[in-house]
């Protein structure tokens, strides 16, 4: 087998100055909360990685994950360690098809067990084999036997993480996450909708680096990117602390740049970074275009009670279900205070 | 299920339903009471303003036990201001409001609504040892003044926390809150936080027995 290049022959190649790339691994250390000692190692090991193959596989999805990674309006140096990368198998950006593709895949998986990566994007329907099929085999055969090999699987994406958009109630095609189904790897869940494409990068970066995965937290996710809440990070934070809400989108709140809350934000309760890393190169992210945060790195986020319904809304019955508690009160009361009548006439009749 | 969306779901929903009937069955079950036999002439014609005049002169303290009383009649008042601001005036508690009834009103800032919780768990903590070590009022307490205490408490003091984490996740100290509140709900109606809805009945039924007997009110 033809020894594949590593990673810093592909960016020298690709005309990569060394400045920037150490700059490129400062960042990711300070991404991945790395102390700056680590940034020569992270160097170290990323010239000397050889590029390694990566299986993405596309299930119940929408292709925004992969339209996120790819649709960077300028390349990038994560653009390009994302090219650098041995994609063998990717249906959606491969040239090949049919047959074709899936013998890439199983060459891939055969040239490199044990050691490649799977990155999947979608969903992946129980409900019935015959809802999601590529090259006439379901979703979930594909997902096991290409995993079976593999060294670890990060699932990208929202619907990957935890079952998304066609996971949401009444979930018709039975959606499950990867997690649900790959349980003897090691899986890293990269959430969101769509997730950050610095947050893929820097997930493959650390694995490329130290040969591990991150640190991550009960679902599954890098601490270092949904550690904290996108509340906690924003910029409008203030605006909550003085009670300063738009109460509408072309209020004068709103004009002012005042916090979203009111408008259903989901930052409170939302883990991910983009109120640090951002989007579009560090341009901007959805509370500061004006739009409240939708809280789309958290499962089960399209069935939260709505994108516009403040996070205090109670989830509770309607107006109907009060009125049965007060026809119920009523008649409990009514019902004792007739039986106190009752032992107070007992009680005047024998006293 | 996460435990924020138990919190915020059934267990809310369970507590505002225990709420609703316990305090429907309770009014009218007290209200619909046979009145006790009449067998004596009224010195004075008892009516509607004799209620009001006792619901609103029983919230002062008679001058006679002013000095005797000035402390837990202060501590009294910051508890009970300390919960109407930090229960209604907080905005999030508003949105909850608005949720449920439709209606909503202006709020204040947060660390406004955090210094007055912060007051008002003081406040409640002075309460309960003056509780314990007041040997009259330890001997008069009963379970339903500690737990009536502890679950009034328990929302104000996770709603203090929510905003200092201690490095637990928000979403966690929030169901917890939720949780508490539900709990205060559940309990109000039954036990003698009761007052909050029966307090203006009592007077009331006081002023006008007062007002017959024709008694200085």
């Amino acid at each position: 087998m033809k020894q594949k290049p590593t990673l810093g022959e592909v960016l020298q190649a690709k005309g990569v100055s060394r400045r920037g790339f150490l700059k490129y691994c400062a960042a990711t250390a300070s991404l991945l909360a790395l102390p700056p000692a680590m940034v020569p190692r992270i160097a170290q090991a990323l010239e000397a990685a050889r590029r390694p193959s990566v299986i993405w596989l596309s299930f119940q999805e929408c292709t925004g994950c992969t339209e996120s990674l790819t649709r960077s309006s300028s390349p990038t140096l994560e653009g390009l360690i994302f090219d650098s990368i041995s994609l063998d198998y990717h249906h959606t950006l491969q040239a090949a098809s049919g047959e074709a593709a899936e013998a890439a895949r199983h060459a891939a998986m055969e040239e490199n067990r044990g050691n490649y990566l799977v990155l999947v994007d979608g969903s992946i329907p129980l409900g019935n084999p015959g809802f999601s099929t590529i090259a006439g085999i379901s979703n979930v055969d594909m997902l096991t036997e290409t995993v079976a090999d593999a060294a670890a699987v990060v699932a990208i994406g929202s619907c990957a993480a935890f079952g998304g958009i066609p996971g949401a109630n009444p979930n018709p095609t039975g959606a499950v996450s990867v997690s649900d189904l790959v349980t003897d790897k090691p899986v890293v869940n990269v959430p969101g909708c769509p997730p950050i494409p610095t947050v893929i990068t820097a997930v493959l970066t650390q694995f490329l680096t130290f040969g591990q995965l991150p640190d991550l937290d009960h679902y599954g996710r890098p601490r270092a990117f949904y550690g904290q809440t996108i509340h906690d990070r924003c910029y409008r934070r203030p605006f909550y602390e003085q009670g300063r809400f738009a109460e509408t989108f072309d209020d004068e709140g709103a004009r002012k740049g005042w916090c979203l809350y009111k408008l259903g934000c989901k930052g409170p309760i939302t883990y991910n970074a983009c109120a640090t890393v951002k989007w579009n190169q560090g341009t901007s992210f959805p509370i500061e275009s004006g739009h409240p945060c939708l809280g789309c790195s958290e499962p089960d986020f399209w069935d939260d009670g709505g994108f516009y319904r403040p996070v205090s809304t109670a989830r509770i019955g309607g107006g109907a279900a009060f009125g049965t508690a007060v026809a119920a009160g009523a008649a409990i009361g009514v019902a004792a205070a007739a039986m106190s009548r009752r032992r107070q006439q007992k009680t005047i009749k024998e006293g | 299920m996460e435990l924020l969306d138990f919190a915020r779901g059934p267990a809310l929903q369970f507590g505002l339903y225990a709420f609703v009937i316990g305090t429907v069955w309770r009014i009218l079950g007290i209200l619909l009471l046979a009145a006790k036999p009449d067998h004596s002439a009224a010195r004075k014609a008892g009516g509607f303003m004799a209620a009001l005049k006792v619901i609103y002169t029983r919230s002062f303290t008679a001058d006679a036990f002013k000095q005797d009383t000035l402390y837990p009649k202060i501590l009294g008042y910051l508890l009970h201001i300390g919960l109407f601001v930090t229960v209604f005036l907080f905005v999030p508690h508003i949105l909850f409001f608005k949720g449920l009834i439709g209606l909503e009103w202006p709020g204040l800032p947060n660390n406004i609504i955090f210094f007055v919780g912060v007051i008002t768990a003081g406040v409640g903590v002075a309460l309960l040892v003056r509780r314990l070590t007041n040997p009259v009022l330890k001997l008069i307490s009963n379970f339903d003044d500690y737990f009536s205490w502890l679950v009034t408490m328990a929302p104000i003091i996770t709603g203090i926390i929510i905003p200092i984490r201690f490095g637990v996740r928000y979403e966690t100290l929030l169901a917890v809150h939720i949780l508490s509140v539900a709990l205060l709900l559940t309990w109000l109606p039954f036990g003698k936080l009761a007052h909050a809805f029966l307090v203006f009945f009592s007077r009331g039924t006081t002023g006008l027995v007062l007002e017959r007997r024709g008694a200085k009110t």
